[in-house]
């Protein structure tokens, strides 16, 4: 501790160039605590996913619909306690480009299969008794600032027709994961326009979701399901929530993997930087650090010195980026989409990984000046012009 | 009077590429305590690699060297940097102080070393920097003082640890007439008051005529006399 008036002095010594490592240091780390939230959100659907939840869909494709008739069947497996059903509607609202999940789904079980979905008996009750009621998430009600008794008109495209909806309920969010953009509507007004325009599309549904037994076995009750439809024109998959979820963000692996390589390249950078700026005053210091173990400081002396000086740039410069951080990620979560990014905020889990980047570079960056400055012979430091 | 520095049969040699240099050849010396010697030689003849041998920061290639009882050539690194911290003091051309400390943290260096409190090594500051007649340019930086101050400054650092030995290589080596007088009254002034023993490389022989006794070397060898 007594040398650290020199850190602190040695660090200010070129206030420009520090200045300017500083700012680089907090820019890269902005970045990678950007890159890092993006790659969480990515994966919220799947941290949000239930364990007692599974999903059964047509086991070509999900695009492929499955009989309505399969939910009493479904109901009867051992270790199956409620099943709901949704359908993707799709359709546009205003345009194309604003985007979020509109999905036909079963008032009357859908929020007992999803309990973290948060909504008000008396809203409930009403969304159930009207065929046109539809219940939005709280996050969605903001961004365009649906009321109760709003009216939303779709433009369908898979369900073609100009659809209209009026908000009998906002659902609100359990948990922070709990996505709360989602546009529910009853199936049974779409299913019976669509048997009326389109009778052969009609009795079908997206998916099911089961809820099950917490002691049965996800594994058992996911065969079960699919062998009561084996060698039918609509054979299923079941599997649980999270493996389900997975599937859709496995599709993107390559942009996720991307991301995260960038963020690491982004860490590799700022190494870099700060490896330079401590490079560069080493060897400005060189025969300082000579006269410095002339006077009789030890290895461990010098190392505290270099390493001391490397880190507290790299914290000033990462608790700088962290703190930006918050405020990018703020700003980038209010001008994107909420359906896009439906959870777009900083988790400790990615602070806690800037911090060990901001440690790992502040630590990096001194290893190379601090073996110049150990291995540099008094006698050729003290010679040292430069 | 007995011997302080005590050198025998030392040899030093540098390797460059493939080829072992001769720098030092079979020195014999010693210096007894309380001396004020000049070494001096012309360039090349190996009077700084004797400096640093005695001064502990090098190392022999063969031979002995005891300063006060201790035989340092056979002290590891970290030993000899602690053994360097309590009984060197330090004296060089170029004064090299610290750019960023004023003359007191420069003078404070040495002693961050030590157990001192931070009253007691004020008072140890402020009594070498009045020893060298700087007590009021404490709070300066180097740029702000002259040549001459900033080598007071550096003597102020070489003796406030009041180690056994001074070790100063070419001392006015940078500085104008004038300075240079101040600074050998000084060293004078170290070596007559407050028995400072003291080695001293210059090529200077006006300089060297302000010590007690002189030694000149040669190729690697130390003259007779």
């Amino acid at each position: 501790m007594k040398v650290l008036k020199l850190i602190i002095k040695n660090i200010f010594r070129h206030k420009l160039r520090t200045t300017l490592t500083i700012i680089g240091l907090a820019v890269a780390v902005t970045a990678f605590g950007l890159i890092q939230t993006a790659v969480s959100s990515w994966n919220s659907g799947v941290e949000a996913s239930q364990v007692d939840r599974l999903v059964t869909r047509d086991a070509v494709t999900i695009i492929n619909p499955l009989p309505y008739s399969y939910l009493e069947k479904i109901k009867q497996v051992p270790g199956v306690e409620e099943v709901t059903y949704m359908n993707w509607f799709g359709g546009t609202y205003i345009d194309q480009s604003h985007f979020f999940a509109r999905m036909a789904v079963d008032p009357t079980t859908v929020f007992d299969v999803y309990p973290e979905y948060l909504i008000s008996k008396k809203e409930l009750d009403d969304f159930q008794q009207e065929g046109d009621a539809c219940v939005v998430g709280s996050a969605l009600a903001k961004q365009y600032n649906f009321k109760l008794g709003d009216i939303i008109t779709l433009n369908g495209d898979i369900y073609p027709g100009r659809w209209e909806f009026i908000v009998r309920g906002i659902y609100t969010p359990k948990f922070k994961s709990t996505d709360a953009t989602q546009f529910f509507f009853q199936w049974n007004y779409l299913n019976e326009k669509v048997k009326q325009d389109f009778p052969t599309r009609g009795d079908q549904v997206g998916w099911l979701i089961e809820r099950i037994d917490k002691r049965a076995d996800p594994g058992i009750v996911s065969k079960s399901i699919d062998a009561l439809f084996a060698n039918s024109p609509a054979e299923t998959k079941t599997e649980t929530e999270r493996a389900f979820q997975q599937s859709f963000v496995s599709s993107s692996s390559a942009i996720i993997n991307g991301m995260q390589y960038m963020s690491f390249i982004i860490v590799g950078i700022i190494m870099l930087v700060l490896g330079n700026t401590m490079i560069m005053s080493a060897r400005e210091r060189t025969r300082e650090y000579a006269v410095l173990k002339a006077l009789g400081f030890s290895a461990k002396h010098l190392i505290g010195l270099i390493l001391g000086e490397s880190l507290i740039i790299s914290a000033i410069g990462g608790g700088l980026g962290i703190f930006l951080t918050f405020g990018a990620v703020n700003g980038m979560g209010d001008s994107i989409p909420r359906s896009f990014f439906p959870v777009f905020e900083v988790e400790p889990k990615n602070l806690i990984l800037a911090v060990i980047a901001v440690l790992v570079v502040g630590i990096a960056a001194a290893v190379f000046p601090i073996r110049r400055a150990l291995t540099t012979r008094i006698a050729d430091g003290l010679r040292f012009v430069g | 009077m007995e011997n302080l520095i005590e050198i025998k049969d030392v040899s030093k040699s540098y390797r460059r590429d493939s080829i072992e240099v001769p720098v030092l050849n079979n020195i014999d010396l010693d210096v007894p305590d309380g001396e004020f010697l000049a070494l001096m030689g012309p360039s090349g003849s190996g009077k700084t690699t004797l400096l640093n041998l005695i001064a502990g920061i090098d190392k022999p290639s063969s031979g002995n060297i005891t300063i006060h009882g201790t035989d340092i050539s056979k002290l590891s690194e970290s030993a000899l940097a602690k053994w360097r911290s309590s009984n060197i003091g330090f004296i060089f051309q170029f004064y090299n102080l610290i750019p960023v400390l004023t003359a007191y943290e420069n003078v404070e260096l040495p002693l961050l070393l030590t157990n001192l409190s931070r009253a007691e090594r004020k008072q140890h500051v402020e009594s070498a920097l009045g020893i060298v007649g700087l007590a009021d340019r404490m709070d300066f930086y180097p740029k702000q003082l002259s040549g001459g101050q900033e080598q007071r400054v550096a003597i102020a650092r070489a003796i406030v640890t009041d180690p056994v030995l001074l070790i100063a290589d070419e001392p006015t080596g940078d500085l104008d007439k004038n300075s240079a007088e101040e600074v050998m009254t000084l060293m004078q002034r170290l070596n007559s008051e407050f028995k400072k023993t003291i080695v001293m490389v210059t090529h200077d022989p006006h300089t060297a005529g302000r010590a007690k006794s002189l030694r000149h070397l040669e190729k690697g060898d130390l003259v007779k006399e």
